[in-house]
């Protein structure tokens, strides 16, 4: 049994979904990245975001975590609304997210790193240590804690941002790609970190290109295309549905029922 | 009144073409590698100084001293960017901000040793005088150099717009990892951009020193109200320069007309704060 | 809060000793002059350090929170007899709600664009001091004379009162910027200089931490503002709000190493002692030799030792301060 992240009480459980999209649209000029969109998310699950490139899956990002506002729709977590509320301030809500390209800081050690995401639940040096030094742990990174971090090769730079978005101790963790570009192996190592995280607690939204770790992770798949939700099931039954086929291939690919 | 206020549109427009054809030069070396030149000031310093010692010297009229500027200042540029700026390049960004600083000052102060802090002056430039144009003097060498400033930036549209290397400018500025992967060699462009937007600064002040006080500080203020202009036109943005060259000319004249000539340049920098305050992509900017 | 190890506490000791030892094995007015410029420009420095080695925000506008901590205190003192002392901190509070009032539409400006805006802002302090005539406009303000001792903040017989009431102003610059960095603001500040999103991502409220470092920032720098006045007797804009104070403060820090506690102090002890030296030296006759000589110091550290003396001393995997 690993650490708890929650910051919260157990006994918060609420029937509210953890995270709800309603209606959400944001455009930019005359192009809908995301056109009313209509999600949730409950408590415990990790639920996947896919789509071909374009599709608006960034956007939604942004716009649930308040980088982005969107133009019209609600979005709330926990039951309450958060839209247009500032990013930092989502944060310390409970919504922790990691970014497509990995953002991480280059002038500090593994450990500090992870200190600056622990020290939003403190105000001493000390405990943000020692909580820094138990997420390394749980996500395996505890040995390299002393390394500058810029020097860590790109997939342990992706399990530094995560184990910096767990010390903000979120009760929802949205990552973005956090499989590109890393080998079978360390997609193992991905996948099996991301069902620890949900063991302990933490519901997870995840975007996600590789679908053998979609396939293995999600309890639902929501797939979008050209800003709009064009589906949303079970991973099996999303991985049949001939509009997602056509949205990843193209119009010109017949498809063939299996 | 309204004749003074004529006078005063009138010497904005003058300068503020002047600060167009300075801007574009700057907006150039920003728009291409994301660097601040706080050394520009003073290759328009520079310039000025080449046209003056081409007149004392050798009689040749500042007019014609241009394709000298124009080579000087390119090669200078050329020199700047290989040896100094381009080093920088990789590393913080404090040094890159620091070390524009450090040759402005060693430029500055060059020209004071080599040539001493004494304000000079073009005493007759081939076209002088003044034009009366009912209550309103416009001032020929003003006027002349005014015209030259429009005719070089236009050439400058043209270069970039229509030859294959202006192309590959605009494209680096645009985007520059898709040049790159377009085959456009951003190293060249790089060198290329600044030298040409050191060689336009050194254009404009040759056409300055028909009419301004030439001295080793000059390039100071110049150079700031450059920035300014590049803000407000919108960094990178060529047409941008050229317009908001003439409002901050005017903001000028007209800011110190109707409310006081000690705070003229306070209202470029003024300025540039709103803008980049309100609208950072400035007017034309992306 | 970090702890410092024995060896760092004893090398902080000594060289303290020495510097309090100093005036008195250098008796002469000069030495002690450029001591003094060490510790006002060293304090400069580390304040700018706050913001702009720890939190990124390169601002080349100190020298207007210096001009605004001397006149404050030197306008106080002159028009309504206020205590120097007194002046001081009411020089410091003014200069970091200015501060704040031009931070905070600065909030997103990073880079280029925030250096730009800081000179921006020095220059029209500058020009409007220059024609503000409650202030002297460009003719300035002379202190007047007082009777000499501590609470007048004013010393005549000698530089040694300055000399130590500067270096305890150094030291409370080093101990604010030891207890920032070693915070959870030093860890909030270096996120921010890193990337905005990095910073918010983790929670951090950004606007609300630059207005911070920046009123720190603008506090100690108006204090040396006003040991200025109290030092030399005598202002104008000319002298103490234009844009080479400025670029001075950065390149010091720069040079010590900007980003630790101790490097802008490296770099005053450094710079301070150069370009005095060579002022007399050279610059007396007017020729700018050794301005020249500055510019192209400025060039070549930007190129080639662009992280300073402290960078050389803290290398590749842990920093130390």
């Amino acid at each position: 049994m690993g650490p708890v992240f929650r910051y919260w009480e157990e006994d918060e459980m609420k029937k509210v979904p953890c995270l709800e999209a309603i209606g959400v649209t944001k455009r930019f000029g005359g192009l809908f990245a995301n056109d009313n969109i209509h999600f949730t998310v409950e408590e415990g699950e990790i639920v996947s975001i896919i789509g071909p490139n374009g599709a608006g899956k960034s956007t939604l990002f942004n716009c649930v975590t308040g980088f982005y506002h969107p133009n019209s729709g609600k979005i709330t977590f926990m039951g309450k609304e958060i839209t247009h509320y500032r990013a930092d301030r989502i944060c310390k809500m409970g919504v922790a997210r990691t970014f497509q390209i990995v953002q991480i800081i280059s002038d500090m050690s593994v450990l500090e790193n992870v200190m600056t995401g622990a020290l939003l639940r403190f105000n001493k040096i000390r405990p943000a240590i020692d909580k820094a030094e138990e997420v390394l742990t749980f996500t395996g990174l505890i040995e390299k804690k002393e390394l500058l971090s810029t020097g860590l090769t790109i997939a342990d730079k992706k399990r530094l941002e995560v184990s910096m978005a767990l010390a903000t101790q979120p009760k929802l963790l949205m990552l973005d790609e956090s499989m590109a570009g890393l080998t079978r192996v360390e997609l193992q190592g991905m996948i099996d970190l991301i069902k620890r995280i949900r063991k302990n607690g933490v519901t997870l939204v995840v975007v996600e290109h590789v679908m053998e770790a979609v396939m293995e992770i999600s309890d639902r798949v929501i797939v979008l295309n050209s800003g709009r939700k064009i589906m949303e099931g079970s991973p099996q039954e999303v991985v049949v549905n001939k509009e997602v086929i056509q949205a990843y291939l193209g119009e010109k690919y017949n498809v063939v029922s299996s | 009144m309204a004749d003074q206020l004529v006078q005063q549109i009138v010497n904005g427009l003058l300068i503020g073409f002047i600060y167009s054809l300075i801007a574009i030069g700057l907006t150039l070396i920003w728009g291409v590698m994301n660097i601040v030149n706080f050394a520009h000031g003073d290759f328009l310093m520079l310039g000025m100084f080449t046209s003056f010692w081409l007149y004392t010297l050798y009689g040749v009229d500042p007019l014609f001293s241009i394709p000298v500027c124009t080579a000087l200042l390119f090669i200078l540029g050329l020199l700047i960017y290989r040896f100094i700026v381009s080093k920088v390049m990789k590393g913080p960004m404090l040094a890159q901000l620091v070390v524009t600083f450090g040759v402005s000052i060693f430029l500055a102060n060059l020209a004071v040793f080599l040539w001493s802090p004494d304000f000079r002056l073009i005493e007759k430039p081939l076209l002088h005088g003044t034009w009366d144009i009912g209550d309103i003097k416009l001032s020929i060498p003003k006027f002349v150099a005014t015209i030259g400033s429009v005719i070089v930036s236009l050439f400058v549209f043209l270069f970039l717009r229509k030859t294959k290397t202006g192309k590959a400018i605009l494209a680096t500025e645009m985007d520059r990892e898709a040049a790159l992967l377009m085959g456009i060699n951003t190293e060249r462009i790089n060198s290329i951009s600044f030298a040409l937007g050191s060689a336009l600064v050194g254009i404009a002040g040759a056409f300055l020193s028909t009419y301004y006080y030439i001295y080793p500080q000059v390039g100071g203020t110049f150079g700031l109200i450059a920035f300014c202009v590049v803000a407000l036109g919108g960094f990178g943005s060529i047409e941008g320069a050229f317009i908001a060259g003439i409002i901050v000319g005017l903001a000028q004249t007209l800011g110190g007309f109707f409310i006081d000539p000690a705070y003229k340049y306070a209202f470029v920098f003024l300025i540039y704060l709103i803008t980049v305050w309100i609208r950072p992509q400035g007017l034309l900017g992306w | 809060m970090r702890n410092l190890t024995f060896k760092q506490i004893s090398l902080c000791l000594i060289v303290l000793i020495l510097v309090a030892l100093f005036p008195l094995a250098f008796s002469k007015p000069f030495p002690q002059h450029v001591m003094i410029l060490v510790f006002m420009f060293g304090m400069m420095a580390v304040a700018w350090n706050i913001m702009g080695g720890y939190a990124g925000m390169f601002s080349f506008g100190q020298v207007a929170f210096f001009g605004i901590g001397a006149y404050t205190s030197s306008f106080l003192l002159i028009t309504y007899h206020v205590n120097p002392w007194l002046g001081l901190v009411v020089g410091g509070l003014i200069a970091a709600l200015v501060a704040a009032a031009i931070g905070y539409p600065c909030s997103n400006l990073r880079g280029h664009y925030f250096a730009i805006a800081s000179i921006a802002f020095g220059e029209i302090v500058r020009t409007h001091f220059n024609n503000w005539k409650l202030i002297g406009a460009a003719e300035g303000m002379t202190l007047p004379m007082m009777k000499e001792s501590f609470e007048n903040f004013m010393f005549h017989s000698s530089k040694l009162p300055y000399y130590y009431i500067m270096l305890a102003f150094l030291i409370i610059s080093l101990i604010v910027c030891y207890f920032v960095a070693t915070s959870k603001m030093g860890y909030y500040f270096r996120a921010i200089k890193e990337s905005h999103d990095v910073a918010k991502v983790l929670g951090v409220n950004v606007v609300w931490y630059r207005l911070i470092a920046i009123m720190i920032s603008a506090f100690l720098t108006a204090m040396a503002g006003t040991f200025y006045a109290q030092y030399v007797l005598y202002l104008d804009p000319e002298s103490v709000l234009i844009l080479p104070i400025s670029v001075q403060v950065v390149l010091i820090s720069m040079l010590g190493g900007a980003g630790s506690i101790m490097g802008p102090v490296i770099g005053a002890a450094i710079l301070m002692p150069v370009s005095e030296i060579t002022r007399v030296m050279l610059g007396h006759k007017g020729t700018g030799i050794d301005m020249l000589i500055y510019g192209a110091l400025i060039t070549l550290i930007s190129v080639y030792q662009p992280k300073g003396v402290w960078g050389l001393f803290s290398g590749i995997g842990k920093r130390t301060k």
